[in-house]
């Protein structure tokens, strides 16, 4: 029996970051409820010691009961009869394990029933389950959207729902229209208010919603009559026991078959505002897909390790020519550069969790309390790193976790192509992670402007500038190169002012930003734990080089006359 | 109707996973080899009182454990899973016991809990395999016991209904509380550890880890939450007779031990032929080995 948290010493590694002591100072108000609560933490030691025992039992739920329904999950799928949703046997015994443990709500204060952790250590649990099965991450991240409940919701809502979510009632967040896609302006669902009931009644239709028979869902309506734009959406909150929402079909899909995708039908269903009116897209949305896109990076960190996994494992007992074929280079060299993207996604993906953990606390702190101007500073700057970072490292690590679900069939060779291996389902799971809550180019999208204004720019220099070990200092002179190299391309394509030009290169300049960034985030972490790292730092970072090098070289190349040929 | 629920769990050496030094030269477990457990059945026997404690509100359920200090481990372990407390019977003096020693101690601290409805506990442990502690703690007690339980159907007018497991079929049997009940393997996994119950009891310690310098840093904690301070009870505490205890209150004497070694006498090749499946079939059904 083994165990996901203590097999994995990335992730102890980063949970014990710097940061967290700063975070947790803010999550837990200096430990207030340690009088009011028997679970709450003492001091940081205690707080830090509960995140990993409670870790550690997401872990070995992930090992026993997860891992081990994934694949016939995956072939039994979820089930629609009579506008209702039956999940796999597998994801039904998944949710009552997590359930059990008290792995719901987590990061909900606890006078709502919560744990009140940090979104770090939750993002953690994210990992650990999406490295058990991708699709059931789907379902458990999805108490997540009691987040945006809490932040917008009044308080007698945040009494009524919150505590449900904490005793393992399942969420959705219901966006997604026929028409409107990446597009959400273009929501239609409408929204009526009726004076005589004092309620809003929701009608029209819903497609492509994770876990669309939730208990609680999360609604973008079209409050405003005549509206065509973002402006007239409002969010709402419906309770599937009031009724008037059915699931009309739930979609085949190539991947995730354990979550059900569904088309809901909504018919006069009784809703409640969440917020104001007119802000349902504009700011609720926002901060939804926010933590959703956090979410997805933490699935495909998941299935980077899973895939690596995979493929590792049988490159070390498959034998060909009396040899274990990890003996060839071409096989080491692909697990290798596995392994490092799976240690890069990670990093950056923690980066990110605890920058929006900073943010968060101290946004929450602001609903009590006046902040001070030093706090107000810092929050400014977490929150624009965590803008920043967030769509940068969700098209960086879902690309990956797609890397390396191929780079794990083909260590398969013939077999991994059969679907006697797990690889397969990884492969077929890692493909969704680019594309919703927004596809890598929508990612490319919202981090230019980082890479325009110097957000990326500026966080490198604080990397350059901290204090490396004498043997890392080849890799941080690399990544110096590799900077500047980024810089100037960025220079380039900025040059011109042609806005068209900066999109074509777009993802090219993202990119090279990605590659510095989790260049040094793997340059850290090799320097406080080398043995784990060092190697992930040295195969990232002669590999980011050369994808720099690469986007340089297109770049320096390229005149802005040949842009014609691109249009078909 | 609430219950009082005691559960007997023991700390088992992990035999599941031997390594080759798991034996000492004289025949016995090499303890300090292996990892300490849960007894696996106890877990089960855990399980079937926590839903008895889900489904009757005001329920309470009891570890009672007999071991060395660490053994403490075991009713934090049943703390995080749901459990309400625990005792734990330490003493030189319970050392070296047999199944009939340890049920006379342990019955001993029964009479001392005094108010019960259910004692649950494993059919059976996985160092000793003898499933002879229950029935003799049921003896003791002079109570009535069902034995390999698979489910606690129900509680009504102070009756239990029990589905057993017996070889080649399940038995249902209905007995007057209080009584004893030993739970097969077969029964119900025994639930994960709850995140808010492990953040509550993880500081929970007995009077002796108290002592230990790791602790110091949390001394107010004992005096403002007394679930945290888990009760050890001696010899003396369960007014224990010294010589029905440990090794001078356990006649069981080990003659000899054997090393059986697991090997294939004969094999047999078969075509992979619809009919040389069923002649095998036939073969095992007709020699007990399936069926």
């Amino acid at each position: 029996m083994s165990n996901y948290f203590l097999d994995t010493p990335g992730l102890k590694h980063h949970l014990h970051h710097p940061l967290m002591r700063r975070i947790v100072e803010l999550k837990e108000r200096n430990y207030a409820d340690k009088d009011a609560f028997d679970y709450a933490p003492y001091d940081y030691e205690d707080a830090m010691d509960s995140y990993e025992k409670v870790l550690e039992i997401a872990g070995g739920i992930c090992d026993d009961v997860i891992a081990p329904n994934a694949e016939g999950v995956d072939h039994e799928g979820p089930a629609v009869n009579g506008g209702r949703v039956t999940y796999a046997t597998g994801t039904q015994q998944n949710l009552d394990a997590v359930r059990k443990a008290g792995l719901m709500g987590i990061a909900m204060p606890r006078r709502y029933g919560g744990l009140n952790f940090p979104v770090t250590p939750y993002i953690m649990a994210a990992d650990m389950v999406s490295r058990a099965d991708a699709g059931f991450e789907n379902l458990w991240g999805l108490q997540d959207c009691i987040e945006t409940l809490y932040e917008f919701g009044n308080e007698d809502q945040r009494q009524r729902y919150i505590p449900r979510v904490c005793a393992g009632e399942t969420m959705s967040m219901d966006l997604t229209e026929p028409d409107a896609g990446s597009d959400l302006q273009s929501v239609m669902l409408k929204a009526t208010y009726c004076e005589k009931d004092g309620c809003w009644y929701l009608n029209g239709v819903k497609r492509f919603i994770t876990n669309g028979d939730s208990d609680i869902h999360l609604v973008l309506a079209r409050s405003e009559e005549g509206t065509k734009d973002g402006r007239g959406l409002s969010m709402f909150i419906y309770d599937k026991k009031n009724g008037g929402v059915d699931v009309r079909r739930i979609e085949n899909k190539l991947g995730i078959k354990g979550s059900p995708t569904c088309e809901l039908v909504f018919k006069n269903a009784k809703a409640e505002l969440c917020g104001e009116r007119k802000l349902g897209l504009i700011k609720y949305v926002m901060a939804l897909m926010n933590g959703a896109r956090l979410g997805i990076m933490a699935q495909a960190v998941g299935l980077c390790e899973a895939a690596y996994r995979e493929g590792y494992a049988y490159a070390l007992e498959r034998k060909q020519f009396g040899k274990a074929i990890i003996e060839f280079p071409a096989v080491y060299e692909m697990a290798a550069l596995m392994r490092a993207k799976a240690d890069a996604s990670r990093a950056i993906l923690y980066e990110t969790s605890r920058f929006v953990d900073i943010y968060k606390a101290l946004d929450d702190i602001s609903r009590e309390r006046k902040l001070e101007p030093e706090e107000r500073q810092e929050m400014k700057k977490y929150s624009k790193l965590a803008d920043a970072f967030t769509p940068l490292g969700k098209g960086m690590t879902t690309e990956y976790a797609n890397q390396n679900a191929y780079d794990a069939i083909q260590i398969h060779g013939g077999s991994g192509f059969m679907k006697d291996y797990t690889c397969e389902r990884l492969y077929r799971d890692a493909r969704i992670t680019n594309i919703y809550e927004g596809t890598t180019q929508l990612q490319v999208v919202a981090a230019i402007r980082h890479v325009t204004t110097g957000t990326y720019l500026g966080r490198i220099r604080e990397y350059e500038a901290l204090e490396y070990k004498p043997e890392t200092e080849g890799l941080r002179q690399k990544l110096i190169e590799m900077t500047s190299r980024y810089g100037e391309a960025a220079a380039l394509v900025m040059e011109p002012k042609d806005s068209e030009y900066l999109d074509f290169h777009a993802r090219r300049l993202v990119e090279a930003a990605g590659h510095c960034i989790m260049g040094y985030l793997l340059l850290q972490d090799a320097n406080k734990d080398g043995e784990n790292f060092r190697r992930s730092a040295e195969v990232y970072i002669s590999y980011g080089q050369a994808e720099v090098n690469k986007i340089y070289s297109y770049i320096t190349n390229f005149n802005r006359e040949d842009l014609g040929y691109f249009k078909i | 109707m609430s219950l009082k629920i005691i559960v007997l769990a023991k700390q088992v050496p992990d035999t599941r996973n031997v390594g080759k030094d798991a034996m000492k030269a004289d025949g016995t477990v090499n303890r300090a080899a292996l990892p300490a457990i849960f007894n696996p059945e106890d877990l089960n026997a855990l399980e079937q009182a926590l839903r008895l404690k889900d489904a009757c509100a005001g329920t309470t359920v009891t570890l009672l454990t007999m071991g060395p200090g660490r053994a403490a481990e075991i009713i934090r372990e049943g703390l995080y899973r749901g459990a309400d407390g625990g005792y734990l019977l330490t003493d030189r003096a319970f050392a070296g016991a047999d199944t009939l020693a340890t049920s006379y101690a342990i019955s001993m601290a029964i009479r001392k809990i005094k108010e019960y409805d259910l004692i649950i506990c494993g059919r059976q442990a996985i160092d000793g395999d003898t499933a002879q502690v229950g029935p003799q703690v049921a003896e003791k007690l002079r109570l009535s016991q069902i034995t390999y339980a698979e489910e606690i159907q129900k509680i009504e007018d102070g009756k239990v209904t029990v589905k057993r497991r017996l070889e080649g079929g399940v038995e249902t049997v209905e007995a007057k509380l209080p009584i004893v009940i030993t739970v097969n393997g077969s029964a119900p996994e025994c639930r994960p550890r709850n995140a808010k119950y492990i953040q509550k009891y993880k500081h929970a310690k007995t009077i002796t880890e108290k002592q230990d310098a790791a602790t110091a840093g949390y001394a107010a904690l004992f005096d403002k939450r007394p679930y945290l301070n888990l009760q050890e009870w001696s010899v003396a505490d369960v007014n224990a007779d010294v010589a029905q205890c440990g090794l001078s209150g356990s006649p069981t004497k080990v003659k000899k031990i054997e090393n059986v070694v697991f090997q294939a006498k004969e094999s047999k090749t078969l075509e992979p032929t619809g009919d040389n499946i069923d002649e095998l079939m036939r073969e095992l059904i007709l020699n007990h080995t399936i069926g």
